[in-house]
C-alpha cells in the first residue's frame, strides 16, 4: 500500500533512518521503565550525540550538520514514537540552543555551540514563572546591570532538565517600565554562583524529563552573557518559539502514529463476539479518523517547517497551526487508543495508557494551544486588514 | 595503531523461513545483517582507536554486496573497509577461509590488532580466529568479556571468559581477539558517519589482488565438505492445558510426575 | 563452481527441491542456480535423474597429504582444569574407544598441564589404551600458542587419523589453530560421529543456522580428521580400574614452551545452583516476568526444583537477571529434561538457545506466542498468576518451604 511520498533527500532520509534505530533500539526498551522511576535518559542522551544528532540545526563551522527546522522536525518525529518524554529532553536543548544560534555574537556561538553540537552539554529555556505563563510579560524575574556583572533575581517555574542541563538561556527583565522591550536574555551556566534547583515536579505524563523550578538569588554572571541586545528578550522569547513550535508539532505527530500502530495491532488481534474487533465498524471509523488526522498533522508540520527553512519571514502564525493542530490531533488519537484497547489500554501493561498521560502536555507547553489560537486568529485580522 | 575488524554477513534470523515439508530454507526476503557479535568487534576497535590512535579498517569476506556491511561498520566510525571477493571463494571452509583473510590483511599492511566476533551466527564454528592467528603469527585470546589497556598502550589485560568463571591475561600488540557480547555495547552509528560511508569507494579484492594460491582458496583449499544435509523434525506435543488457572497448574504437575522429573 | 548443461536439464526441478540453501529456481523449464547462495554441497548433483548437473572443482580438490594410510588411530585431548576433568573428556573417550574399534586401531589420550602425570590412569580406565602425557610448569596455566603449538607437533609426529576434542571454551580456543597448523580439517559441535560404511572417513554431523539445519561433514582428503563436541552429547564408559594402558611422558622442544600470552590469574565464580549449561531443569525468565517480585518467584521455583535460571535478552537487558543467564543465539546454549519458559514469546534468537529441551513448558498470555509452537505443553495466562501458583504446588509436592 502506498505511502505519502514526502521527497525526502538522501541526507534527510539518513536522519529518519538514524533515529528509528535509536527509537526501535534504544528508546522503546527502557521507555516504561524510565516513566516508571522518574530518571533522567542520560545513556539515550549520550546515543543521541554519538549520533550526532544534536547538532542538526547547528551551522557546519561550530561542528553542527547546517539543517534546520525541517531535519529537527523529522528526527524528533521518529523518536516521539517510542517516548515523548525522552524526546522533550532531546528537544528542549534545542530550544535552549536557538536563541544562542540566533542571536549570539561570534565569540558567544564559538563557545557554547561546539559543545551543544556534540551533546556534551545540554541546554534548558528559563521563560516561564509561577505568575507568567500564558502572560509571559508579566515575568518577574529582574536582571540588574553592576557595572562588571549582571545580578539576577527571581525563579523560574517548570523548566524542563532544570537540575540537569548545563547551560540555560534565561529571560529576566530589565527595565520594567519599558514594557515589551522590557526584559533581556541571558546565558546562565549551571555553577555559576547564586542559582540554585528547586525539588524536581512530579507529573501525570512526561515523567522521564527532568521538571524544576530555577532559583536565582543574587545569582552574579559575567557581562559578556547578555544575548542579543539589552531589552530584545522579548522578541528573542518568540522567535525560539516560532522556530522551535513545529518540533512539538513533529512529535506529537511521532506520539499519534504509535498510538495508531497499537491500536490496528490490538483490534487485528482481539476477538469478541467470534471475530476479531476490527471488523466492527466502530472501530474502523475511529481508526480511520484517528489514521486521517495524524496524516493531515503530518503533512501540516513538514509543509510548515520547509517553509520557515526556505526563509519565510513572520511564521508566528504557520508555527502557531503547527503546534496546534497535531497536538489536539495527538490527545484525541492517544485518547481513542485507549478506548480501542479497552480495559488492557488502561493497563501499564500496555503501553497506551502512557501515551494518553503523555500527550496532554502537548497542548499546553511551549505556549498553550489556547494561546496558538490567540496567535492565530490576531495574525488573520492583521492579514486581512490590508486586504 | 592499524587496527582491523573482520565482519561477515549473515542472514537475518529473524527473517528465515524454513519449510519444513520440503526441507528447505526459503530464501524470499532474507535480508541480510552483519553478525551479532561483529558489532562488539567493531565497537571494541573503535575503543582501541579512541584510546591508542590509528586507523580502523573492516574486512570481509562474501559477494559484493557485502559492500553494505562494510558501509555499516564505517557508519559506525570505522575508517576504511574492503570486500575480499571472487567465485573462486565459494566453498570454502574455515581452512580456507582464514587463508584469504590473512592474504587480505597482509596486503592491507602491518597490523596491531585483529577483532574478530566469537563466532558468526550461521556457521557457529568459532573457527576463523583463532585460525587466522595462525595465519598471522600473532597470539590470540577467544571470549573476550574485559579489556584494558595496559603497559603505556603497548598491550591489554583480558578477562578470557569460560565455564567456571575467567582467567585475567596479559598479551602485548600485535594480537587477535576474538570478542563476546557482553564486552561493550555497540556504539549507535552517527550523522557524519553515514554520509562519509555513503560517499567511500570500498574497493572489491580478487584472488589475483590479494595473491591468493588457487589450491588454498574455496572449494580447492578446504578439506572439509558438506556430505549431505537435513532439516531436523522438532517433535512438539504441542498441547494446550485447558481450564482455569488451577486446574492447569494441577495438570501441569501431574505431567512432570508421569514424565518423572517429581 | 557448479554448473548445469541446459541440453541434459528438463526442468523436472528435482535439484530445485533439494536444494537446502533456496539457490536453485527453474527459469524457462531449465535449472538456475544463484551462484553466490549456492554452497557447493552437491546435492543438486546427485538428485539430478538427467546427470545435468556437474561441480567442478577449480583446481581439484585439496591437494592429499602424505598418504592417507599412514594415519593411524584415535587421539582424545584431555581437558583438565584447576586439577579435575571436564566430563566432556570422559564423554569423547567413550566414543572414540568405539571409533578405535569400528576402525581397529588404538585409542590415545593426550593430557597437556602440570603437575598432571599422576591423573593419566583415570584416562586408561575410562577407555585409553595409551595416554601421551605433556607435563610442564609452563603449562600451568591454558596458553593457546603452547597447548596448540605442542599438540601440533605431537600429531605431526605421532599421525593419528582422528583428533576428538571437547568443545568448551579452551577447545574452541587452541583446536582451531591445531587444525590450521596442520593445514586439515575441522568440524565443530559435532552430535554425531560416525565411521563411513565405505572406508576410514568419519562422517562428523553438526548443526548450522543455529540448530535449523544438521549438517554431515566429510574431510577426505587431509589428515587428520579434527572433530570437536559438546559437553553433554556423547556417553562416557563406566571406568572400568582393571584396564590397562602405556603412559608415556613427552618433553617437548623449549621453543614450544614460551607463550605470548602471560595469565595472570584464573577466578572460578560461584554460581547459586547447578550451571545452566549442567542443569536438568531449566526455569527461564522472559520479557513477561517484569519486576524483581517475580524474579524472586522464579528463583523460588529453582531452588524448589534444584532447576538452572536462564533468561531471555529483554530480562538480561533490564538488569533483572545477569548476563550470564541469558539463553540464546548470543548467550548459552542448553539442552535440558525440562525447560520452563515463563512470559518468553519465542523469539528465534532465544529459541535456537534451547530448542534440544527434552520437554518444553511455556507460560505466556499471547496464544500466538512463536513460543507455543515448539512446546510440549503450553498455558495460555498471565504469568504473575501462574508462577505463584505453580511455585506454591511445587515446593509443597517437594515438601520445601517457600515464601
Amino acid at each position: 500500500m502506498s505511502k505519502v511520498n514526502y521527497f525526502l533527500t538522501e541526507e534527510q532520509q539518513m536522519i529518519v533512518d538514524l533515529a528509528r534505530q535509536i527509537t526501535e533500539e534504544k528508546i522503546i526498551p527502557v521507555r516504561a521503565k524510565l516513566d516508571e522511576t522518574e530518571e533522567f535518559p542520560w545513556s539515550i542522551m549520550k546515543d543521541l550525540a554519538q549520533a550526532d544528532l544534536f547538532g542538526l540545526y547547528i551551522p557546519e563551522e561550530y561542528g553542527g550538520l547546517g539543517g534546520g527546522c525541517f531535519e529537527n522536525c523529522l528526527a524528533v518525529e521518529q523518536m516521539a514514537y517510542g517516548c515523548i518524554a525522552i524526546t522533550t529532553t532531546f528537544a528542549a536543548s534545542a530550544l535552549g540552543g536557538y536563541p544562542i544560534y540566533l542571536y549570539g555574537t561570534d565569540e558567544q556561538k564559538a563557545k557554547y555551540l561546539p559543545d551543544i553540537a556534540a551533546g556534551k552539554r545540554l541546554v534548558a529555556f528559563g521563560l516561564t514563572e509561577a505568575g507568567a505563563g500564558s502572560d509571559a510579560a508579566a515575568i518577574k524575574t529582574t536582571a540588574v546591570d553592576e557595572g562588571d556583572h549582571w545580578v539576577l533575581n527571581g525563579t523560574k517555574q517548570w523548566i524542563t532538565s532544570g537540575g540537569e542541563a548545563e547551560i540555560y538561556t534565561i529571560i529576566a527583565m530589565t527595565d520594567k517600565a519599558k514594557g515589551a522591550r522590557g526584559a533581556s536574555a541571558f546565558i546562565v551556566e549551571k555553577g555559576d554562583e547564586g542559582f540554585s534547583f528547586g525539588k524536581k515536579e512530579k507529573k501525570m505524563g512526561l515523567r522521564a524529563s527532568s521538571t524544576r523550578e530555577l532559583v536565582f538569588n543574587d545569582c552574579r554572571i559575567p557581562k559578556d552573557r547578555l544575548l542579543g541586545k539589552r531589552g530584545m528578550g522579548f522578541i528573542i522569547a518568540m522567535r525560539t518559539l516560532d522556530l522551535a513550535r513545529p518540533g512539538i508539532g513533529a512529535i506529537a505527530v511521532g506520539l499519534s502514529q504509535a498510538a495508531l500502530d497499537e491500536s490496528v495491532v490490538y483490534a487485528r488481534q482481539r476477538v469478541q463476539f467470534g471475530q476479531p474487533i476490527i471488523s466492527f465498524q466502530a472501530i474502523q471509523h475511529m481508526l480511520a479518523d484517528m489514521a486521517t488526522q495524524i496524516e493531515a498533522a503530518r503533512a501540516l508540520v513538514y509543509a510548515i517547517a520547509r517553509t520557515i527553512d526556505a526563509g519565510a519571514k513572520n511564521f508566528s502564525k504557520l508555527s502557531a497551526m503547527a503546534k496546534l493542530f497535531p497536538t489536539d490531533v495527538a490527545m484525541k488519537v492517544t485518547t481513542d487508543a485507549v478506548q480501542i484497547l479497552g480495559g488492557y489500554g488502561y493497563m501499564k501493561d500496555y503501553p497506551v495508557e502512557k501515551m494518553m498521560r503523555d500527550a496532554k502536555i502537548l497542548q499546553i507547553y511551549e505556549g498553550t494551544n489556547q494561546i496558538q489560537r490567540n496567535v492565530i486568529g490576531q495574525a488573520l485580522n492583521k492579514e486581512y486588514a490590508r486586504r | 595503531m592499524n587496527i582491523v575488524v573482520c565482519i561477515k554477513q549473515v542472514p537475518d534470523a529473524e527473517s528465515v523461513k524454513w519449510d519444513h515439508e520440503k526441507g528447505t530454507l526459503i530464501r524470499d526476503g532474507v535480508q541480510s545483517v552483519i553478525n551479532p557479535f561483529d558489532y562488539n568487534a567493531i565497537e571494541a576497535a573503535l575503543t582501541l582507536k579512541d584510546e591508542l590512535g590509528g586507523k580502523v579498517t573492516a574486512v570481509t569476506m562474501g559477494p559484493p554486496q557485502a559492500q553494505d556491511a562494510i558501509r555499516e561498520a564505517m557508519s559506525m566510525g570505522v575508517d576504511e573497509g574492503v570486500v575480499v571477493s571472487d567465485r573462486a571463494f565459494a566453498g570454502a571452509d574455515t581452512l580456507a577461509t582464514t587463508y584469504t583473510l590473512a592474504k587480505a590483511i597482509q596486503k592491507i599492511g602491518k597490523v596491531d590488532a585483529v577483532l574478530c566476533g566469537k563466532q558468526a551466527i550461521d556457521g557457529d564454528t568459532a573457527q576463523v580466529g583463532p585460525g587466522l592467528a595462525v595465519r598471522l603469527g600473532v597470539p590470540c585470546v577467544t571470549c573476550v568479556g574485559e579489556m584494558e589497556i595496559v603497559d603505556g598502550g603497548k598491550g591489554l589485560r583480558l578477562k578470557r571468559m569460560c565455564e567456571q568463571g575467567y582467567d585475567v591475561v596479559e598479551v602485548a600488540f600485535p594480537m587477535l581477539l576474538t570478542v563476546l557480547a557482553s564486552l561493550n555495547t555497540p556504539r549507535v552509528p552517527s550523522l557524519k558517519g553515514k554520509m562519509r560511508a555513503k560517499k567511500a569507494e570500498i574497493p572489491l579484492w580478487s584472488a589475483g589482488d590479494i595473491g591468493a594460491e588457487e589450491g588454498k582458496i574455496g572449494l580447492a583449499g578446504s578439506p572439509t565438505k558438506v556430505f549431505s544435509t537435513h532439516i531436523p523434525k522438532f517433535e512438539a506435543r504441542r498441547e494446550m492445558l485447558q481450564g482455569s488457572v488451577e486446574e492447569q497448574v494441577d495438570t501441569l504437575i501431574e505431567k512432570f510426575k508421569e514424565a518423572g522429573i517429581i | 563452481m557448479v554448473t548445469v548443461d541446459i541440453n541434459k536439464c528438463v526442468g523436472c526441478g528435482e535439484c530445485e527441491d533439494v536444494c537446502t540453501f533456496g539457490a536453485i529456481s527453474i527459469v524457462d523449464e531449465k535449472a538456475v542456480i544463484d551462484q553466490d547462495t549456492c554452497t557447493l554441497c552437491g546435492a543438486c548433483a546427485e538428485a539430478c535423474p538427467e546427470e545435468a548437473i556437474e561441480i567442478t572443482e577449480e583446481g581439484g580438490r585439496p591437494a592429499k597429504g602424505p598418504s592417507l594410510e599412514e594415519w593411524k588411530g584415535v587421539w582424545v585431548v584431555a581437558e583438565i582444569r584447576h586439577g579435575t576433568y571436564a566430563p566432556v573428556t570422559f564423554e569423547l573417550l567413550g566414543k572414540g574407544r568405539q571409533l578405535a574399534d569400528d576402525l581397529g586401531t588404538h585409542l590415545t589420550a593426550i593430557l597437556m598441564g602440570s603437575g598432571v602425570r599422576d591423573k593419566a590412569q583415570e584416562l586408561v580406565a575410562r577407555g585409553a589404551d595409551r595416554v601421551l602425557v605433556v607435563d610442564d610448569p609452563a603449562l600451568d596455566q591454558f596458553v593457546d600458542d603452547s597447548y596448540a603449538r605442542i599438540l601440533a607437533r605431537l600429531a605431526g609426529d605421532e599421525k593419528p587419523e582422528i583428533i576428538l576434542a571437547g568443545a568448551t571454551a579452551m577447545g574452541r580456543a587452541f583446536i582451531p589453530q591445531v587444525a590450521t597448523l596442520l593445514e586439515t580439517g575441522l568440524t565443530a559441535d559435532c552430535t554425531g560421529l560416525e565411521i563411513s560404511p565405505e572406508g576410514r572417513d568419519l562422517l562428523q554431523t553438526r548443526p548450522a543456522f543455529g540448530g535449523n539445519l544438521m549438517a554431515t561433514i566429510i574431510c577426505d582428503t587431509r589428515r587428520p580428521q579434527m572433530a570437536t563436541v559438546r559437553p553433554h552429547v556423547l556417553k562416557a564408559l563406566e571406568p572400568d580400574e582393571s584396564r590397562s594402558g602405556e603412559v608415556l611422558e613427552i618433553q617437548p622442544a623449549q621453543d614450544l614452551l614460551t607463550s605470548r600470552i602471560r595469565v595472570l590469574e584464573s577466578v572460578v565464580e560461584e554460581a547459586e545452583g547447578p550451571m545452566l549449561t549442567d542443569a536438568e531443569i531449566v526455569v527461564t525468565a522472559g520479557r513477561g516476568v517484569e519486576d524483581e517480585k517475580h524474579i524472586a518467584l522464579i528463583e523460588q521455583l529453582a531452588h524448589c526444583l534444584d532447576a538452572g535460571i536462564g533468561a531471555t535478552r529483554a530480562v538480561t537487558d533490564a538488569g533483572l537477571l545477569p548476563g550470564r543467564t541469558q539463553i540464546g543465539q548470543t548467550g548459552v546454549t542448553v539442552s535440558p529434561k525440562l525447560y520452563m519458559g515463563f512470559g518468553v514469546s519465542g523469539a528465534i534468537q532465544h529459541l535456537v538457545g534451547m530448542q534440544g529441551s527434552e520437554m518444553i513448558v511455556a507460560v505466556n498470555k499471547d496464544p500466538e506466542a512463536p513460543i507455543f509452537e515448539i512446546a510440549t505443553y503450553g498455558i495460555v495466562g498471565d504469568v504473575k498468576e501462574v508462577l505463584p501458583l505453580l511455585v506454591k504446588k511445587i515446593c509443597q509436592e517437594r515438601g520445601m518451604a517457600h515464601g
